[in-house]
């Protein structure tokens, strides 16, 4: 697997996804935000958490709109598998890749502990290495984690399958308590837990491991 | 030629922020706040000749996010 992590100014997890790819056998290349194009052989694009510019703005805006989403873009067009954690997944909806926004936690405070998930589906790459009902516990740290969408767009994507994740004790206000959404293909995938702090023992939790692990695998296979 | 664009959250969508401001109004002694909406206002400088369909292209584009947010331009 060759995966490409992307660095806007103002990313800070975007070495941690780094490692935590590479850990599960893959190749990493760091893209910055003013390159056109991939590295040639690019099969997962990592968007990494962070403040991209600061979110100034709206969180991610100005991330979606800049030279390197339209090859990330162009990617999940011809069936690329897109990774976006936190405010990576803030800038994934703002490009369009993923339904819906990331609005301010309804209690308004910013949110660092770790929290418990439940894995919604397990039919997807990312989410095939977990049984559907697990529950496992993942970081959080965000401000703007509050996904909100219309009751139309919550129902297809909950009769698509296309929920993750979702929390157990839902902490931000997010509708239908969803913490991570899947396209329609399910190769893009958009989280705000960060299963990237959970990827060793030494971070005090191993439960994102399986994430990454079985991304890799859904390659060495094919 | 100038264009201020005002963003506001559309109807329906949680605005966690006025719901805030609205209770710190309530606890400063101001009565009658029955609600608060929290939004925001650009203003571009542009070149003249700029018209009203180019601030909204920038709106749909970038300065609004359409999912939650409406906008209304005033070119002056």
């Amino acid at each position: 697997m060759h995966a490409a992590v992307v660095v806007f100014p103002g990313s800070n997890c975007d070495r941690d996804l780094a490692v935590a790819f590479e850990a599960a056998g893959a190749k990493v290349s760091m893209v910055w935000h003013k390159d056109t194009e991939m590295p040639a052989g690019v099969d997962v694009i990592g968007i990494p958490g962070g403040f991209s510019f600061g979110d100034y703005l709206r969180c991610g805006a100005i991330a979606a709109n800049s030279p390197i989403c339209r090859s990330v873009i162009a990617h999940a067009d011809r069936g690329g598998y897109v990774l976006g954690i936190c405010n990576g997944f803030q800038v994934l909806t703002e490009t369009g890749l993923l339904p819906g926004v990331l609005l301010r936690n309804a209690g308004l405070k910013y949110i660092c502990r770790t929290v418990g998930l439940t894995v919604e589906t397990s039919a997807s790459p990312y989410t095939q290495g977990y049984n559907a009902g697990d529950v496992i516990d993942i970081p959080i740290a965000h401000h703007d984690g509050n996904y909100f969408a219309d009751d139309e767009t919550i129902e297809r994507l909950k009769a698509e399958d296309r929920i993750a994740f979702s929390y157990t004790d839902n902490p931000n206000g997010a509708k239908a308590d969803i913490a991570g959404i899947l396209s329609e293909n399910r190769r893009v995938l958009g989280m705000m837990p960060h299963p990237e702090r959970a990827a060793d023992s030494v971070h005090g939790g191993t439960d994102g491991q399986a994430l990454f692990r079985a991304l890799a695998g859904s390659f060495a296979m094919a | 030629m100038k264009a201020r664009v005002h963003v506001m959250l559309k109807n329906g969508v949680l605005d966690p922020q006025g719901e805030a401001v609205r209770h710190a109004l309530g606890a400063l002694g101001f009565e009658g706040v029955n609600g608060v909406r929290q939004g925001k206002v650009i203003e571009l400088d542009l070149d003249d000749g700029a018209s009203e369909d180019d601030v909204k292209a920038m709106c749909e584009k970038l300065l609004a996010n359409t999912v939650i947010e409406s906008y209304s331009v005033e070119m002056s």
